[in-house]
């Protein structure tokens, strides 16, 4: 089976949930990539080292600067023809994409995949991950989103794909990029992040959720997060929410700040390796799934674990 | 200008699904169904886009069993005009519920088509991109805050990491996240007056749609489960276990 990965990038390097696709495409066969954008040759020459990788095109213009699924999805869909399989990072430019492609062709997608079964059977999570449901395609081509987080990341070195410079389908006229408000971060990216520290609705308020989470994510060069709770209270950006309808995150250790572990925020971190949780009240459901917890006031357990790591 | 908004009855949000134990779905026998969140918040746009005056009817529609009239009516309730049921008692995936919107779509020629981004119980997140991808129309995904401006829309959406705002030319296709806004409950009046708007019934097959769906599932499986691990009693044994697992110095 000859499989094509959307990969994406910032023009200089491979995110890393294109790592975990690369992996996932690796599965059903050989894997061919896709780096669309303008000014993207180093993405492109970065996308051709990664491990296994079989052939690298690049679609460079003007259309394709900000992945608009409306420009990206027809190309997409033209190469389909000379390959089986569509794999995208279910990320939110993935998944914005792939539906689009899916529908071109005339294939009903397979989302969120959390592991190949098969040549056309793959595992995914339905109702948030309270269940999991094993589906078999009968579309004589796959188009699949992948969790970054149920793959490993392929190394991103090792390979020495060739790059092929591919002509694009154009701007297809419908949209247009007016600009992003991207959060500035100098911490790791939630969902790729080694450690997490997370905070909920405990944290009072956004100037409280600071000044008690952030000096302990930076101790441990951690990324922050916060619970839906947190994030609609105000305490949080949005960005930062871990859940069902946020950011899935499975890192080696998160550790849970003030968090309850609603329904909806376990979706989302409770394939993390290890989960430590502070917490006052003892009763709290986020300790049914903690590795470690600690129960007590975290306004002074966070002070006096920061200072002491 | 009017605005199509397709709605999805669903388990309620607030019920924990349970996995049948012959292993072949989510019992929900004698579970609370409700609309699907996120066609909720399309709902309320949708009735705010009116109550702003840049829309003149709203038309609720759903695909699924006979009782998703009840979802339908909670629409009409909230406030839309006029509602369709495409009855069907099998489950029908995205790319088939696409191709029956693609035709309602193509009868009524709504100006937005205004989605929820996701349902919650299969959680395809397919819907909207493929009925614009049918219609060969722009796509506002994730919509966080939704302006129409003459002959275009501007759509702010959420994406990794923060927003980002796209123009599209109407008519376009939207679909919602969850901070677009609060949907309203509907009042006891506007209840009883709901019963009395227009729902009309159809099927896949006045759309000439075949609904044969293409995945099958084989099995649907409870994830496996973590247990409580250990309570450590102050701030020293964690730091202790911190520095066994080597994330501490």
């Amino acid at each position: 089976m000859k499989t094509l990965v959307w990969v994406e990038h910032d023009n200089a390097s491979v995110k890393d949930a294109t790592l975990s696709t690369v992996t996932a495409a690796a599965k059903l066969g050989e894997v061919h990539l896709l780096v669309v954008g303008q000014g993207a040759q180093a993405a492109a020459d970065a996308a051709a080292q990664i491990a296994g990788v079989a052939k690298v095109h690049l679609a460079d213009g003007a259309a394709y600067a900000n992945n608009l699924a409306e420009n990206v999805a027809p190309l997409i869909a033209q190469l389909m023809g000379d390959h089986d399989a569509f794999l995208a990072p279910a990320t939110t430019n993935g998944k914005n994409i792939a539906p689009r492609v899916a529908a071109l062709l005339d294939v009903m997608q397979i989302s969120d995949i959390l592991s190949v079964e098969g040549e056309k059977t793959f595992t995914r999570p339905i109702y948030a991950g309270n269940a999991i449901a094993t589906v078999e395609s009968s579309d004589a081509k796959l188009v699949i989103t992948v969790r970054g987080t149920a793959f490993e990341k392929a190394a991103s070195t090792g390979g020495s794909a060739a790059v092929e410079a591919i002509s694009g389908t154009g701007d297809a006229g419908l949209s247009s990029f007016v600009g992003a408000e991207l959060a500035k971060n100098e911490r790791p990216e939630l969902t790729s992040a080694k450690i997490i520290v997370s905070g909920g609705r405990a944290l009072k308020d956004a100037d409280t959720f600071q000044a008690t989470i952030f000096p302990l994510a930076d101790k441990l060069h951690a990324a922050v997060g916060a619970s839906r709770a947190a994030v609609d209270a105000g305490f949080a950006p949005n960005d930062y929410q871990v859940g069902q309808t946020g950011k899935i995150v499975a890192p080696e250790i998160y550790i849970a700040v003030g968090i309850s572990g609603a329904i909806q925020h376990l979706a989302g971190m409770k394939d993390s390796k290890t989960i430590i949780a502070i917490n006052k009240d003892e009763d709290a459901p986020i300790f049914q799934v903690a590795d470690i917890g600690l129960v007590g006031d975290l306004f002074t357990i966070v002070p006096e674990l920061t200072s002491k790591l | 200008m009017k605005i199509l908004v397709p709605v999805k009855r669903v388990i309620d949000y607030n019920v924990k699904p349970r996995v049948k134990a012959d292993g072949t779905g989510v019992d929900l026998s004698n579970v609370k169904m409700s609309m699907n969140p996120f066609d909720e918040i399309a709902v309320e746009e949708a009735i705010r886009l009116k109550e702003a005056g840049k829309a003149e009817e709203i038309i609720a529609v759903s695909v699924g069993p006979a009782k998703a009239q009840e979802t339908l009516r909670t629409a009409l309730a909230m406030g839309a005009d006029r509602a369709i049921l495409v009855e069907s008692e099998t489950e029908v995936e995205p790319l088939a519920v696409a191709k029956i919107l693609k035709g309602i779509v193509e009868a009524e020629n709504p100006g937005l088509v205004i989605l929820g981004k996701q349902a919650i119980d299969d959680d395809s997140n397919q819907t909207g991109q493929m009925l614009a991808a049918l219609l060969g129309r722009p796509q506002g995904t994730f919509a966080s805050k939704v302006e129409i401006e003459g002959d275009s829309v501007s759509v702010t959406r959420e994406v990794d990491g923060g927003l980002e705002t796209v123009k599209l030319s109407l008519p376009a296709i939207v679909t919602t996240d969850l901070r677009l806004n609060e949907p309203r409950y509907a009042s006891l009046p506007n209840i009883m007056k709901a019963k009395k708007k227009p729902l009309d019934t159809k099927s896949a097959a006045d759309y000439g749609v075949d609904t044969a769906p293409r995945l099958k599932t084989l099995k649907v499986t409870e994830p496996a489960v973590r247990s409580a691990g250990i309570k450590v009693p102050d701030v020293d044994t964690l730091v202790a276990k911190l520095k066994d697992m080597g994330i501490a110095n």
